[in-house]
C-alpha cells in the first residue's frame, strides 16, 4: 500500500476522533451545566469515585510513599545528604506521583466501571430509552460523571499526599532512624502551596479525563458484550496514555511559570 | 368508515445500515385515536420503523410527520418537544436495571418534575396494577424479575404519563396466555378510554385480531398491505395471506432454495 495513504488515512481517523471527543466533552458539560440538574446522579457519583476509591488510591500511596524513602536514601547517602528524604518524598507525592498514581488507578477502577455500565445501556436500549422518556443521556448520564472526576480526583490525591508522607515517614522513622519530630519539620521546611496546588490541578483534569473517557467509550459502543468489552479496554488504555500526556505538558506550564 | 387525520405520517422512508437497505421508500399514515399493527417478517424492520419515528435512529430520507411536524432532521429541544408525546415499549424491555422497579415506572413523571417522589411511588403501584403486578416488586431491581415482568413493567413505564401516542414493540412475546390477554385488553383500553393512538408490533396473530383496528404489513422495505383488522381475511393479497396463516409455502421465501436430493 502506498505510505503516504496510509499515513493520511490514520492522520484523518485521529483528528476524527480527537474532534469527536472534544465536541462530546463541550457538548456533555455545556447541556449539563444549563440543566435540568440531576443532583441525585451527581452525589452517586461522587460516591463512586471519591469513597469507594479510597482503599485502593490510600494503598498505593502508602507503599509509594515507603519505596520513595528507601530508595532516595540509597541515592542521597551516596551524597551524605539523606537529610533530603522528607523534602523528596512529600515534593514527589505531591508534585507528582499523588495525581499520576491516583490517576491511573481511578482509571482502572473508574473509568472501566463507566464504560462498562454506560456500554450496556447502550446495547440493551437504556439509552434509547432515556430519550423517549424526556430525559437528555447527557444530563442524565454524562454530566454527573464528568462533574464526579473533575470534583474528586483533587480530594482523593490530597488524601494520598498525606498517606504517601506518612508511608515515608514510617520507613525513615522505622528502618532508617530519623527522628520523629525532625522528619515531620523537614517536611514542611521545603514544601509551597504551590506544590500542593499545581498537584491538585493536575488530579482535576487526570479525573475529567477518566470520566470523559469512560463515558466517550461506553456511550458509542456497540454490539453486544463483546462491543461492551472492547469500549472498556479502550476507554482505560485511552485515558492513561492521555494522563502521562497530560501530565507531562501541565508540568511544562507550571515548570515555566 | 370515516378516516380521522393522520397522527404520524410517513412518506418515502429509507433507511439503510450499510449494504443493508432495511426501509427502502415507506408510506403509511397512522390515523389519530386508532390501534394501527404493523406485521411482517423478522429481520423486515419494524423496529427500525419505530425508532426512525422517534428520531432514535437517523432517518437516510423521506418525511415523518408527527401532527404536522417533521422528524426527519430535526434536532434537540424540537425532537425533545416532539418526544414528549410519545411512550415506547423497548422490544428487549430497557429497563433501567441501576433503579428499583418504581422508579422505572414513575421515570417519565419524575422526569417532566410532575410529581414527589412520594406520589410518583403511589402512581408506579398504581400503573403495575393495570399490568398485573403487585407492590411486591416495586423495590425489586430488573434483574430480579422474569422475562415476562419485565416486559410488563416496561409497559407500565410506557403508559405511566399517559401519553398521547404508544408505542408497544412486540408486547405480549413472552407472557402465557392470559397475561397475553390482559396486555391486548390494556392495549385496547389506552386507545378506546384515554383516546391514544398506539402502534404495536406484534407476532400473535391472536393478539393482532385482539387490538388492531388497522393492520400493515411490512415486506422488503415497505407496506404492501394496509386495511382495517376485519378486511384482513379477504385481503386479496397472497403475502398477508401466507403471513396471517403462517405457512412456509407462498410469496415470501423465507428458506434459502435448497438442491432437491
Ligand atoms: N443498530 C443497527 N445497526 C445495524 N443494523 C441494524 C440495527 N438495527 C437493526 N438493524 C438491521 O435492520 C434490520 C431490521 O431490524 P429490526 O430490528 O427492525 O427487525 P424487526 O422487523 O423488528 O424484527 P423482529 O421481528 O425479529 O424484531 C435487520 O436486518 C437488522 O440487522
Ligand atoms: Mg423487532
Amino acid at each position: 500500500m502506498n505510505p503516504l495513504a496510509a499515513t493520511g488515512r490514520v492522520t484523518i481517523t485521529v483528528s476524527r476522533t480527537v474532534g469527536e471527543i472534544v465536541f462530546f466533552a463541550l457538548d456533555g458539560m455545556v447541556r449539563g451545566l444549563r440543566g435540568p440538574w440531576y443532583p441525585r446522579q451527581i452525589l452517586r457519583q461522587m460516591i463512586e469515585i471519591g469513597y469507594y476509591s479510597l482503599p485502593v488510591v490510600g494503598l498505593t500511596a502508602i507503599f509509594t510513599g515507603m519505596v520513595l524513602a528507601l530508595q532516595s536514601y540509597i541515592g542521597f547517602s551516596r551524597f551524605e545528604a539523606p537529610d533530603a528524604i522528607p523534602t523528596i518524598v512529600v515534593l514527589s507525592m505531591t508534585r507528582e506521583l499523588g495525581p499520576v498514581l491516583a490517576g491511573l488507578m481511578v482509571a482502572g477502577r473508574v473509568g472501566a466501571a463507566m464504560a462498562a455500565e454506560l456500554g450496556t445501556m447502550r446495547v440493551t436500549e437504556q439509552i434509547d430509552a432515556l430519550h423517549t422518556l424526556a430525559t437528555d443521556p447527557l444530563r442524565y448520564l454524562v454530566f454527573p460523571r464528568l462533574v464526579a472526576g473533575l470534583l474528586m480526583l483533587p480530594l482523593l490525591v490530597l488524601v494520598a499526599d498525606v498517606i504517601g508522607v506518612m508511608g515515608g515517614y514510617l520507613v525513615s522513622v522505622y528502618k532508617l532512624g530519623f527522628g520523629p519530630i525532625e522528619y515531620i519539620n523537614r517536611t514542611f521546611d521545603h514544601l509551597e502551596a504551590q506544590d500542593v496546588i499545581s498537584g491538585l490541578v493536575k488530579a482535576a483534569v487526570f479525573g475529567f479525563i477518566v470520566a470523559l473517557m469512560g463515558c466517550y467509550q461506553g456511550y458509542h459502543s456497540r454490539g453486544g458484550a463483546q462491543g461492551v468489552g472492547a469500549a472498556t479496554t479502550r476507554a482505560v488504555v485511552s485515558a492513561s496514555i492521555l494522563i502521562l500526556t497530560a501530565d507531562y505538558m501541565l508540568t511544562e506550564i507550571f515548570f515555566s511559570r | 368508515m370515516n378516516r380521522p387525520p393522520a397522527k404520524i405520517r410517513i412518506r418515502d422512508l429509507r433507511k439503510s445500515f450499510g449494504d443493508n437497505h432495511v426501509l427502502r421508500g415507506l408510506d403509511l399514515d397512522v390515523p389519530a385515536g386508532r390501534s394501527l399493527v404493523v406485521i411482517g417478517g423478522s429481520g423486515t424492520g419494524k423496529s427500525v420503523l419505530l425508532k426512525c419515528i422517534l428520531g432514535l435512529l437517523r432517518a437516510d430520507g423521506g418525511s415523518i410527520e408527527v401532527d404536522g411536524e417533521e422528524v426527519v432532521g430535526a434536532r434537540g429541544a424540537t425532537l425533545e418537544r416532539i418526544r414528549l408525546k410519545f411512550g415506547m415499549l423497548f422490544q428487549g424491555a430497557a429497563l433501567f436495571d441501576s433503579l428499583p422497579v418504581w422508579e422505572n415506572v414513575a421515570f417519565g413523571l419524575l422526569a417532566r418534575r410532575l410529581v414527589g417522589r412520594a406520589e410518583a411511588r403511589e402512581r408506579a403501584l398504581a400503573t403495575l396494577a393495570k399490568v398485573g403486578l403487585g407492590a411486591e416488586v416495586l423495590d425489586l431491581y430488573p434483574a430480579e424479575l422474569s422475562g415476562g415482568m419485565q416486559k410488563r413493567v416496561g409497559l407500565a413505564r410506557a403508559i405511566a404519563t399517559e401519553p398521547e401516542i404508544l408505542f408497544f414493540d412486540e408486547p405480549t412475546t413472552g407472557l402465557d396466555p392470559i397475561m397475553a390477554d390482559v396486555i391486548n385488553e390494556l392495549v385496547r383500553r389506552s386507545v378506546k378510554k384515554l383516546g391514544a393512538t398506539a402502534v404495536s408490533i406484534t407476532h400473535d396473530m391472536a393478539s393482532v385480531r385482539k387490538i388492531a383496528d388497522r393492520v400493515a404489513m411490512l415486506f422488503e422495505g415497505r407496506i404492501i398491505w394496509e386495511g382495517a383488522i376485519e378486511e384482513i381475511d379477504d385481503s386479496g393479497n397472497p403475502y398477508v395471506d401466507q403471513f396471517i396463516h403462517g405457512r412456509a409455502e407462498g410469496p415470501i421465501r423465507v428458506l434459502q432454495d435448497m438442491p432437491a436430493d
